[in-house]
C-alpha cells in the first residue's frame, strides 16, 4: 500500500516558508477550498496539480494574499497574512515573486523597464545600477536583447521568460507559478521548465507551480499535491506519484482517480463520477417542465 | 428558479437603488483612496508623484481631444448666435448675442461641452486601458508586486483628466465665443459683430470664468474617477471591457450634467 496522507519532508527540520491550515474559501453557495492544508519547504519545488475548478487557483491567489479566506489561515515566512493590512502584506510581497499564466507584463513598458520597475520602485539603487541588474536579470531567462522591445512584439514563450525575469528581479525567496506551460508548445514548455529548475538550484528559492500538465509537472515537481473538489487528495514525493501513474489499477477509488489523472485516461473513476451526477435526473426534470 | 425575473416592482425599485447606492459608495472610496496618495505624494517624500505618467497621460487624454472641442465648441458659439438672432431682433437687441454668448459660454457650455466631449474621448480609452489590464493579470501582477494600482493607475489618470480639463476649457470658452462672432460676420449683419468683443469684456466678470473653472476641473475628476472604477471592476475578458466603455460614457454623462446643476444651484445661491 502506498503512503499518502503524510509522510517525510525533504527538509524536515526546516520551518516552512509557506503554510496554508485548514483553509476554507466559499464562492457563494459553491464551496472552492474545502479545508486545505499544505507546506512549502526552503528551496523545494511543490507542485499542486488537479483538474480544471478544483481549486489550485484560488489556493494559489489565498497563497500571495489576494484572497482572503472563510475559514483557516495562510502563514508567509512563519506570519500570519490573513488579516493582515496592505502596508504590512506589502512588506511580504517584495520577498516573494509570481510569473502569472500570461506572464501578466505590463504592456505600455518595454521588456526591460517591465524587469526594472520593483527595482526602481523597491529599492534605493540608482540607474545605472538596475541598468546592469535588468541585464542581468534578463539574461539569466536568455532574453537580453529583447530589452528594448514591447510586451505586444514578444512570443508566448518569451513574455513568460520576461514574465520570470521580472519575478526574480528582487530575490525572492519563494516563486509562485500559475499553469507556467499552459498556451506554450511542447519545446517552449520543457524549455520553461528547465529555467524553472535552474533559477530554483541557483537560487536556492523555494517554488509553488500550479499546473495541470503532468509532463512538465513530473520533470520539475520534488513534491506534489493533488487536490480535487476542494480538498488535498494526495501528498507526496514525486516518486510517489510515478508509482501510482505506472502501476496498475488498484480497485481503491482514490488511487484510481489520481491515476486516471496523472496518465490522462479518458476511462476511469472521473469520468464515471461525472457520468453519474444526476444525468437522468436531469433530463426527466427537463421533460417535466422543472416540477421534479 | 430565477428570482430576478419574478421580483414585483418595489423590490425592483430597492434593488435598483442598492446598486446605485453601492456604485456611489465604490466611487467614494476610490476618490479617498486617489486623494490621499496625492496627499502622500504632494506632502511626503516617502511617495512621489509620477511627472512622466501624469504628462503621459495629458498627452493622450488631451492632446488627441483637443480638435474636436475646438471644432465642436466653435459650432456650438455658432448656433447660439443663430438661434438667439430672430427672438432678439424682434426688440432690436441683437448686440446682446455676445453678452449671453459669454456669459453661457464661460459659465456653463465651455465645460459642459468640453467634459461630455472628453469623457468619450479620454474616459472611454482609461477605462477601456485599465479593463484590458485587468483581464491580462497585469493588476493583480501590480498589486502582487507590492505596487498599488491606485497609485500608479488611478492617480496619474485623475491629475492629468483635471489638468486637461482646466487648459482645454479656456480654449473652449474662446472658441464659442468665436462661433458667434463668425455667425455675427458672415450672416447676422453689424449688430452683432461691431461692439461684439468689447460688449462681451463689458459683461464678463472674473467670477464668470473662475466659476467655469472650478466646474471643469470637478468634471475632469469625475470623469477620470469613473473610468478608473469601471476599468477596475472589468470581469469576465472582452465582452467586461466593451461594457466598461459604454458605461464609463453613460455614467460620466449623468454625473457631469448633475453636478452642473448642484453648481448652477449654489452659485445662483450664493450669487456667483
Amino acid at each position: 500500500m502506498i503512503q499518502t496522507q503524510k509522510n517525510d519532508n525533504p527538509i524536515p527540520s526546516a520551518m516552512p516558508v509557506a503554510r496554508m491550515v485548514d483553509l476554507v474559501k466559499r464562492f457563494g453557495d459553491h464551496t472552492v477550498l474545502d479545508g486545505v492544508s499544505l507546506e512549502v519547504y526552503p528551496g523545494e519545488m511543490l507542485v499542486v496539480m488537479g483538474g480544471s475548478g478544483c481549486g489550485k487557483s484560488t489556493c494559489l491567489r489565498h497563497m500571495i494574499g489576494s484572497m482572503s479566506p472563510d475559514e483557516g489561515h495562510v502563514e508567509l515566512f512563519g506570519k500570519d497574512i490573513t488579516d493582515m493590512d496592505d502596508p504590512e502584506l506589502d512588506t511580504l510581497r517584495k520577498r516573494f515573486g509570481i510569473l502569472f499564466q500570461s506572464g501578466a507584463l505590463f504592456n505600455s513598458m518595454t521588456v526591460g523597464e517591465n524587469v526594472a520597475l520593483p527595482l526602481q520602485e523597491h529599492t534605493d539603487l540608482d540607474e545605472e545600477t538596475i541598468d546592469i541588474m535588468v541585464k542581468i536579470k534578463l539574461e539569466q531567462v536568455g532574453l537580453r536583447e529583447a530589452v528594448d522591445l514591447m510586451p505586444a512584439e514578444i512570443s508566448g514563450g518569451m513574455k513568460k521568460r520576461a514574465g520570470l525575469a521580472r519575478a526574480v528581479a528582487l530575490d525572492p525567496e519563494i516563486l509562485f507559478y500559475d499553469e507556467p506551460s499552459a498556451g506554450l508548445d511542447p519545446v517552449t514548455s520543457a524549455e520553461i521548465d528547465h529555467l524553472m529548475m535552474d533559477l530554483s538550484q541557483k537560487l536556492g528559492v523555494a517554488s509553488v507551480v500550479v499546473t495541470h500538465e503532468m509532463d512538465s509537472a513530473f520533470r520539475i515537481a520534488d513534491r506534489m499535491v493533488m487536490l480535487d473538489k476542494g480538498r488535498v487528495l494526495m501528498e507526496g514525493r514525486r516518486e510517489e506519484f510515478e508509482a501510482i501513474r505506472d502501476g496498475e489499477p488498484t480497485g481503491d477509488d482514490r488511487i484510481d482517480l489520481i491515476r486516471q489523472f496523472l496518465r490522462g485516461d479518458s476511462q476511469g473513476p472521473i469520468t464515471q463520477r461525472r457520468q453519474a451526477s444526476g444525468y437522468e435526473e436531469d433530463i426527466l426534470n427537463a421533460a417535466l417542465g422543472g416540477k421534479l | 428558479m430565477d428570482h430576478g425575473s419574478r421580483r414585483n416592482p418595489v423590490e425592483a425599485i430597492g434593488a435598483k437603488v442598492l446598486g446605485n447606492l453601492t456604485y456611489i459608495g465604490g466611487l467614494s472610496l476610490l476618490l479617498v483612496k486617489t486623494m490621499r496618495w496625492i496627499g502622500l505624494g504632494l506632502f511626503t517624500k516617502k511617495v512621489r508623484l509620477d511627472g512622466v505618467a501624469v504628462s503621459t497621460q495629458m498627452i493622450r487624454v488631451g492632446i488627441k481631444s483637443l480638435g474636436v472641442v475646438m471644432l465642436v465648441q466653435g459650432f456650438i458659439g455658432m448656433i447660439l448666435a443663430l438661434q438667439m438672432e430672430p427672438p432678439l431682433a424682434l426688440y432690436s437687441q441683437q448686440g446682446q448675442i455676445s453678452s449671453i454668448i459669454g456669459i453661457a459660454g464661460f459659465r456653463m457650455l465651455g465645460p459642459i461641452i468640453t467634459a461630455v466631449v472628453l469623457s468619450g474621448f479620454a474616459g472611454a480609452s482609461i477605462a477601456a486601458e485599465i479593463g484590458t489590464m485587468v483581464v491580462a493579470e497585469e493588476i493583480e501582477a501590480m498589486e502582487a508586486m507590492a505596487l498599488n494600482p491606485v497609485r500608479f493607475l488611478v492617480v496619474p489618470r485623475v491629475l492629468a483628466t483635471i489638468l486637461m480639463m482646466l487648459l482645454l476649457t479656456p480654449i473652449a470658452d474662446l472658441m464659442i465665443a468665436a462661433g458667434g462672432y463668425f455667425i455675427g460676420k458672415i450672416a447676422l449683419g453689424p449688430e452683432v459683430y461691431r461692439e461684439y468683443w468689447k460688449s462681451m469684456r463689458d459683461i464678463l466678470k472674473y467670477r464668470d470664468f473662475y466659476t467655469g473653472m472650478i466646474q471643469a476641473g470637478v468634471f475632469g475628476l469625475l470623469i477620470s474617477l469613473i473610468a478608473c472604477f469601471e476599468g477596475l471592476k472589468v470581469r469576465g475578458g472582452a465582452e467586461g471591457v466593451g461594457n466598461a466603455t459604454t458605461m464609463t460614457v453613460v455614467y460620466s454623462i449623468v454625473a457631469i450634467i448633475a453636478a452642473a446643476g448642484v453648481f448652477t444651484v449654489v452659485f445662483y445661491v450664493f450669487k456667483l
